[in-house]
């Protein structure tokens, strides 16, 4: 087993019942369930993974409480490449050529922290960084059936309750 | 639902079934009249709205056929500031799907006041601007405002105040939650002495006609409604006209022109059928009633050139696309030390009445405007947008995202904006949108007095926030409007052909057999609050048009 391999949640993907995204891809999403049953991808390949895995994790660190990596955000990204975002493909696959010449051709996780933190600083006006950026943020906070936000753990950080039902009072300050 | 033949002669053909169309088709249908709805989106979830979905990312990358806004990449339209400029692609959308804009509008529902219908009479008017009389009172239209709130369902406060219109009757349903956002400006008008009151919405709080109460799901404004509870014209209209059995209503069909005669009377329609290769379909009609907003309304005018109408259909008076009141904004942010949590029920909890009314001596400019105080971000868009004050990505980035969840208040502020000829929507030259017709070309910019206006209520915001006892404020920029889903006053009513486009009952001047019924209408914008106004014009346009229809001669 690689590192990378060894670095990649094996990912169930139970829950991706997502209506929308097998009415409209069903081809890519079937796909995409067994490539990440075996721990592997649809549109990345392990290496290219691992990048953005990486990035990722700096976008929205692990901390005291869940990151990106926890929340599975690198199946939500490679899921979205072939489905609603396909036309960000060529963004991330010219990016991650870029990224590799930055790093001669070392994966971005093997760096020391700070190091990542300024590589990705020095590019985070790129189009390519902001799509990864606005993908992992969206992978955060969209609903765990589009492939992130395991276990919800991106909305319970924000405090977010998706039972879609409320009666007032909602907040602090309308409390009788 | 009854079908008809495209060649069959209907009594009406109506163009969208918006806030207007939707009015229009069931007072038509219901009077016995054959009716033709024709919608240039698709279905949505139209009888099945349960499911409509509440996921925000499929919500915001809608495949084609769930769309329920219409997509400038596709709609394709474009902006300039003014007609020395080149214009650039545009933003502007609206509702495009069975019930238009209303099927996912936040749906604030307020009447025009009684001055905002005599504002050239009352007040005088500007040099440069084109402020006139309506031609129609308040008091004509108040009982169509009734009949509007009771069978559409609007939810709302009663109150005796000048801040609001009179009412015969009151709101059919109490209003909604007023939420943190409504009682921290509760805080404020009782420090500042304002009048603040919960917001009257087409959102209904009992359960009405078989509709459910508002459960307050929170994915609101751009969402359509699965519960029935929001009255889009797809819950509260549509479905009584459909069940006449004298009305179809017929999607995917984009009208390119009002076709005409030699005589100079409206014969009926041409169509895309988007959903059969954009097919050209004739649909005949008796009578044409154009309910398609305040932007394409005028488009579609523009477009229908002939021999006898060389600048366009009922545009003698030159003034179809003129007067456009886009709408303006601008307020203000704040950030609390506990939670708000408005992203639970609807958009607006509250609205600030205080500067409704015209105060020129006070304030050095004629106008007013309604606040509004919301706080509504779905996870994706706040995280997107981020927190204020910190960076747009790393571990700074998720503290101050976490610190600040549901702690942000804004006030939205919904502004007078005067009409002015040079404002305008009409054909872009160069551009064509993906069905190959002209693009929407706006032009737009405010009037001096209205800049002034948006800085009062920005000003005015940063005051009420600190009062309600924010621990960070921060200003809006003054951003002058350059589209959106207000816009009015393009095809303006009045009595003078020359000085209008149509008349009081909204008969085109120039043509007999063609109803003009949407945001178009408005002669001046009132305090850019329009739908419910739209809703009243319909019904009292209905009315009229029942009547003569009747007696055998729409033309009356």
């Amino acid at each position: 087993m690689s590192d990378s391999r060894r670095n990649f949640l094996l990912k169930s993907f139970s829950a991706s019942s997502a209506a929308w995204l097998t009415a409209n891809w069903p081809a890519q999403v079937a796909a995409a369930q067994k490539a990440q049953a075996l721990g592997a991808f649809t549109f990345f390949s392990r290496a290219q993974a691992a990048d953005v895995d990486a990035m990722a994790a700096q976008i929205y660190p692990t901390t005291d409480t869940p990151g990106a990596k926890e929340a599975q955000v690198i199946y939500f990204i490679d899921l979205a490449l072939v489905t609603f975002a396909q036309d960000k493909q060529e963004i991330y696959t010219q990016g991650l050529t870029d990224l590799a010449t930055k790093t001669g051709g070392k994966p971005l996780g093997s760096m020391p922290a700070a190091d990542q933190i300024a590589l990705l600083t020095s590019i985070e006006k790129t189009p390519f960084f902001r799509t990864v950026r606005d993908h992992t943020i969206m992978g955060m906070f969209s609903s765990p059936q589009h492939g992130g936000n395991f276990q919800k753990v991106g909305w319970k950080q924000i405090g977010f309750d998706d039972s879609l039902n409320f009666r007032a009072p909602f907040g602090a300050y309308d409390k009788a | 639902m009854k079908t008809f033949n495209p060649s069959e002669d209907v009594d009406f053909v109506v163009i969208g079934s918006g806030a207007a169309g939707g009015v229009m088709a069931k007072q038509l249908a219901l009077a016995g009249f054959s009716v033709v709805v024709l919608e240039q989106g698709g279905w949505g979830a139209y009888g099945h709205e349960q499911d409509y979905t509440k996921d925000e990312l499929s919500n915001r990358f809608p495949t084609e056929q769930d769309a329920l806004i219409s997509n400038p990449k596709k709609h394709r339209n474009t902006f300039r500031r003014n007609v020395n400029e080149k214009a650039v692609a545009g933003t502007h959308n609206y509702g495009c799907v069975v019930g238009g804009g209303t099927v996912t509008y936040g749906a604030s529902s307020w009447r025009h006041l009684p001055y905002e219908f005599d504002e050239a009479s009352r007040f005088g008017t500007m040099a440069g601007t084109g402020i006139a009389d309506w031609p129609l009172s308040y008091a004509e239209l108040e009982p169509y405002y009734t009949q509007a709130e009771w069978e559409i369902g609007i939810s709302g406060p009663n109150l005796k105040t000048p801040l609001i219109a009179p009412m015969s009757k009151p709101y059919p349903c109490p209003p909604l939650p007023l939420k943190s956002s409504g009682a921290l400006m509760m805080k404020a008008a009782a420090k500042l002495n304002l009048t603040v009151t919960p917001n009257v919405a087409a959102i209904i709080t009992e359960p009405m006609n078989g509709r459910s109460a508002c459960i307050n799901c929170g994915m609101c404004s751009g969402y359509g409604c699965q519960v029935k509870a929001r009255s889009s014209s797809a819950v509260a209209l549509l479905p009584f006209a459909v069940a006449t059995g004298n009305c179809e209503i017929r999607v995917n069909s984009y009208v390119r022109e009002i076709n005409v005669d030699a005589s100079g009377k409206a014969t009926g329609v041409t169509y895309f059928d988007k959903a059969d290769n954009n097919r050209e379909v004739f649909q005949k009609a008796k009578c044409v009633v154009l309910c398609a907003n305040g932007t394409e309304s005028p488009r579609l005018l523009l477009m229908s050139k002939s021999n006898r109408f060389p600048q366009g259909l009922a545009n003698s008076s030159g003034l179809v696309g003129k007067y456009l009141m886009a709408g303006n904004g601008g307020g203000a942010g704040g950030l609390f030390s506990d939670p708000l949590n408005e992203y639970k029920g609807c958009v607006t909890g509250a609205a600030v009445l205080s500067y409704v009314p015209n105060d020129v001596k006070g304030r050095g400019w004629y106008g007013g405007g309604r606040m509004t105080a919301r706080g509504q971000q779905s996870p994706m868009q706040y995280g997107l947008a981020g927190p204020r004050n910190a960076p747009s990505w790393g571990a700074g980035y998720k503290k101050a995202l976490i610190e600040q969840a549901n702690r942000k208040l804004t006030m939205v502020n919904f502004i007078s904006q005067l009409p002015l000829e040079t404002n305008t929507v009409d054909l872009d030259p160069d551009v064509k949108d993906a069905w190959g017709l002209p693009a929407l070309r706006i032009t737009s910019t405010s009037h001096e007095n209205d800049i002034k206006a948006i800085r009062f209520f920005i000003d005015k915001s940063v005051e009420i926030l600190k009062a309600a006892g924010a621990t960070e404020v921060w200003a809006d920029q003054v951003n002058d409007s350059r589209g959106g889903s207000h816009a009015r006053g393009t095809c303006r009513m009045g009595n003078d052909p020359k000085s209008s486009v149509a008349n009081k009952y909204h008969r085109a001047h120039d043509v007999p057999n063609l109803f003009i019924i949407d945001g178009s209408s408005f002669v001046t914008g009132g305090r850019n609050h329009p739908t419910m106004t739209i809703s009243a014009l319909a019904y009292r346009c209905a009315d009229h048009l029942v009547k003569a229809a009747k007696t055998g001669n729409v033309t009356i």
